[in-house]
């Protein structure tokens, strides 16, 4: 069952992850993202961590992709019927094929610990203790790295005056 | 507690993340449209994130660290694209493009 379930949501990740990089038409591709970030949710569920799942369906399935969107939207990049892809397409598929054979073969020659037996699921207070306690300041740091990037975002695309 | 996972070997986990990050790194290296690319960056980052989980569960269940890291991931992630297409929409104003090969100031 458990198996079923693992094909069943690698499948969605692995078929929208390619459905990304190949499709013509760039607003597909931006729904085939949502479709692999939430076989990518489905996986953490399986994995007994719930809290990143509602996390990967909140920030990617709502914020990123609807950013993407509308950059998509802003930039025409649908109207220009433009090649979407450069000449360097058979180069890009040997080098990310060499990169998954050197990976698989060092999953294959290492011996992984396989203690799955303890493992247990992490309840939602216990991550919220550890994340405020232990992982307070790495924190507060992420969080002003959002406030900066955004005052960024806002600064960098403001309109100025003279432009256009 | 029911183990979820139970049964599933970590390869499964790492084999599957390595061919998510591959995907990703054809996509950057191929597209040319610069928020296609953005997409391809959030797909490496995805399986970076399935990784620190899956040894996180398997290896070490008490610390769960690579949860923590994740969490920090996917915030950076979210800040990045933020950012990002904040400067592909001000690289379109200003160059009337969004891809990147037609971006070529810096070029000698």
């Amino acid at each position: 069952m458990t198996q079923v379930f693992f094909d069943i949501m690698a499948a969605t990740v692995i078929l929208g992850a390619l459905g990304v990089v190949l499709v013509r038409n760039v607003v597909y591709a931006a729904l085939f993202l949502i479709m692999s970030l939430m076989g990518v949710a489905g996986l953490y569920i399986l994995l007994s961590v719930e809290f990143l799942a509602l996390v990967q369906v909140l920030i990617y399935g709502g914020a990123v992709t609807v950013l993407i969107l509308f950059a998509l939207m802003l930039t025409r990049a649908r109207e220009l019927r433009q090649k979407l892809d450069g000449d360097q397409r058979p180069l890009a598929a040997v080098a990310a094929l060499t990169l998954l054979g050197a990976f698989v073969t060092m999953f294959r020659e290492t011996t992984w610990p396989r203690d799955i037996e303890q493992v247990t699921v992490i309840p939602f207070d216990t991550i919220g203790t550890a994340l405020f306690n232990r992982w307070a300041v790495p924190f507060e740091i992420a969080s002003g790295v959002l406030l900066v990037a955004l005052v960024g975002a806002i600064v960098i695309s403001m309109q100025e005056e003279g432009e256009r | 507690m029911e183990v979820v996972a139970e049964g599933i070997p970590l390869e499964h986990f790492l084999v599957l993340s390595a061919v998510l990050f591959s995907i990703g790194v054809y996509g950057v290296l191929a597209r040319r449209n610069a928020v296609l690319i953005l997409m391809s960056v959030e797909l490496m980052l995805n399986a970076v994130s399935i990784n620190l989980v899956a040894f996180a569960v398997y290896t070490a269940p008490t610390l769960f660290v690579g949860i923590i890291f994740a969490v920090f991931v996917i915030t950076i992630a979210a800040a990045e694209v933020g950012l990002a297409l904040g400067i592909v929409l001000r690289v379109f104003r200003n160059r009337g493009t969004a891809n990147v090969d037609e971006v070529d100031s810096l070029k000698w």
